[in-house]
């Protein structure tokens, strides 16, 4: 079958569709991960959709529910552990070692199509269904607004803390919010991806961006449009082979997106700020009023 | 504003029991005052700034900024903390700093109106930090950083300036720039300042008044009335030495450590301080 004749097709749509939902609230978590220093939370929660879908799959047949329900849950659990960084990254690594274990036992005493458990760490897009569709939609829906509201508040808290306090933001319960937004982000973007490759998607895009530009609003934007392209150009790719993963393509984009902004980062750089100011230190002239 | 002293501290008393960080607290900071807040690590400065910006309650004692109890995120009040690392790739830029001190507590994304560019702009020509605003703020020097730190903090245009060591890992010129800009920016607006340091000498040539805080107890007055070796052997309850020279004031007491650490002059450490406390 050709490119076209896929495109008219519904299940090609719907993949689509959810990849694009995805993408969006990846690209838009994905510059707060990078400055929050929580990449490993990121991975952390993935895994545990892992342990989510399985026991999804075991009590009611239904891997999705179960991984978002287990996102719910890793969210408050890491939230409930340690919000401050350095306790954090162990209390993630404590509940992503046990709830790995939890997943492993859940999935010996399923005895359905073993393809399930795989699609699960290596994503599944193909197999999304109308009702699925939908409710991937209303979540991506639902990041996209809560980020848009929180923008402001959740950049000061992430960046500057302590004034941000200072001016009346919540910083704690900002923390705690985002760690939901997050955990619900990171189960959807593991439809597309799987849970082992959900980084490909919530920070690839965003360290790219980051590598292009100085301006928050400009990183966020290049990270959404990167994690488009990769997402759906990754899906497109996926339909001229048919015994490669689509999350392969996915990944292998997001990566050479990296990669060239990567090497092209310190030149678009220097252009746009017009001289490069490396740790020049040049205030110690007198007080200009 | 009217007639009300811009911070008004009453028998006001922070932390219970054995915790009790001071108590019996006593301050009334007219407004436009330069007030310097000193003593050593842990005796309460940076609470004092906290109970201000209304993130903390005093156990005890009333407390009123301009008249009323304090609030969280006043817009009455400028916040300017010490200096710290920022990533170096952070993608955030000078001027995204100073605008957090606008909108950003506000809901929303900060779209770039002109209004607000042009108020960002006016106060980061002010502070003399034009030409590196537009670089990201990991790769400024603390001096600049702490000149957008001002920045931030004027552009709410605050009645009250609250200063926590924004001297802190600053070499001597900037410490020189820093001050005078703070100073400068009270005597054209009449705003209040309080100014957290553990070293006096950068802001003696501004300074009022000075609140000294010790282990619970308090002195209040002109430096030259508090940093006498008399009034704060009394307050550490130890003997305390207090060297000028060239201009400068060094206060040897047992328990700093910011003295230079060579150990001349240091006491043993001093035990921990009475129960009883006794004021200013």
């Amino acid at each position: 079958m050709s490119l076209t004749q896929y495109l008219g097709l519904p299940f090609a749509q719907h993949a689509l569709l959810a990849a694009a939902l995805v993408a969006v609230a990846c690209g838009l978590i994905g510059p707060f991960v990078i400055t929050r220093g929580m990449a490993f939370a990121v991975h952390g929660t993935s895994e545990l959709a892992f342990t989510g879908a399985a026991a999804g799959l075991l009590l009611a047949n239904n891997a999705i529910a179960g991984a978002l329900v287990g996102a719910v849950v890793v969210g408050g659990l890491i939230g409930a552990m340690g919000v401050r960084e350095r306790e954090r990254d162990s209390s993630i690594g404590v509940i992503l070692a046990a709830g790995m274990g939890l997943g492993v036992l859940l999935l010996s005493f399923y005895h359905g199509f073993a393809t399930e458990a795989t699609n699960i760490l290596f994503g599944d897009i193909f197999g999304v269904s109308g009702g699925q569709l939908l409710l991937l939609g209303v979540i991506a829906v639902g990041v996209t607004v809560a980020m848009t509201a929180l923008y402001r508040p959740l950049l000061f808290a992430s960046v500057d803390p302590e004034v941000a306090v200072a001016r009346g933001v919540p910083v704690r319960l900002l923390g705690i919010v985002f760690l939901f937004i997050l955990a619900f982000t990171v189960t959807e973007a593991a439809q597309v991806v799987g849970t082992l490759l959900v980084l490909s998607l919530a920070i690839t895009p965003a360290a790219a961006a980051h590598r292009l530009a100085d301006s928050p609003l400009v990183v966020a934007a290049l990270a959404v449009v990167f994690a488009l392209i990769s997402a759906d150009g990754g899906l497109l790719a996926s339909f001229e082979s048919s015994s490669v993963k689509p999350s392969v393509f996915v990944v292998a984009i997001s990566f050479a997106i990296y990669l060239v902004a990567r090497v092209a980062g310190p030149w678009v750089k220097s252009s746009r700020r017009g001289v490069a100011p490396d740790g020049g230190d040049t205030a110690a002239g007198e007080v200009t009023a | 504003m009217a007639d009300a002293p811009a911070i008004r501290i009453e028998q006001a008393a922070v932390g219970y029991g054995e915790r009790r960080i001071w108590e019996g607290l006593d301050l009334t900071v007219p407004a436009g005052e330069f007030l310097a807040v000193l003593g050593p690590n842990g005796a309460g400065k940076t609470t004092l700034l906290k109970v201000v910006l209304g993130l903390e309650r005093p156990s005890a004692g009333t407390v009123e900024i301009e008249g009323r109890a304090p609030r969280r995120g006043s817009k009455r009040i400028g916040y300017i903390p010490q200096q710290r690392a920022f990533d170096r790739d952070l993608p955030v830029r000078g001027r995204d700093l100073v605008r957090f001190g606008l909108d950003g507590h506000r809901p929303g994304v900060p779209l770039a109106r002109r209004e607000s560019r042009r108020r960002v702009d006016e106060v980061i020509r002010a502070v003399g930090a034009t030409a590196f605003a537009g670089a990201p703020v990991g790769r400024l020097s603390g001096g600049e950083q702490q000149r957008l730190r001002i920045a931030q903090a004027l552009l709410g245009d605050p009645a009250i300036l609250l200063c926590d060591e924004p001297l802190l890992s600053l070499d001597a010129a900037h410490q020189r720039v820093i001050t005078a800009l703070i100073d400068q920016r009270r005597r054209q607006a009449g705003t209040t300042v309080v100014f957290v340091t553990h070293d006096i000498n950068p802001v003696l040539p501004y300074v009022d008044r000075v609140l000294y805080l010790v282990g619970g107890r308090f002195a209040v007055g002109s430096p030259a009335e508090i940093l006498t070796a008399e009034r704060l052997s009394a307050l550490y309850g130890t003997a305390v030495d207090v060297l000028r020279a060239g201009g400068r004031v060094v206060v040897v007491s047992p328990d700093d450590d910011e003295l230079g650490g060579t150990g001349d002059g240091h006491h043993p450490p001093a035990v921990s301080p009475p129960a009883t406390w006794e004021g200013g």
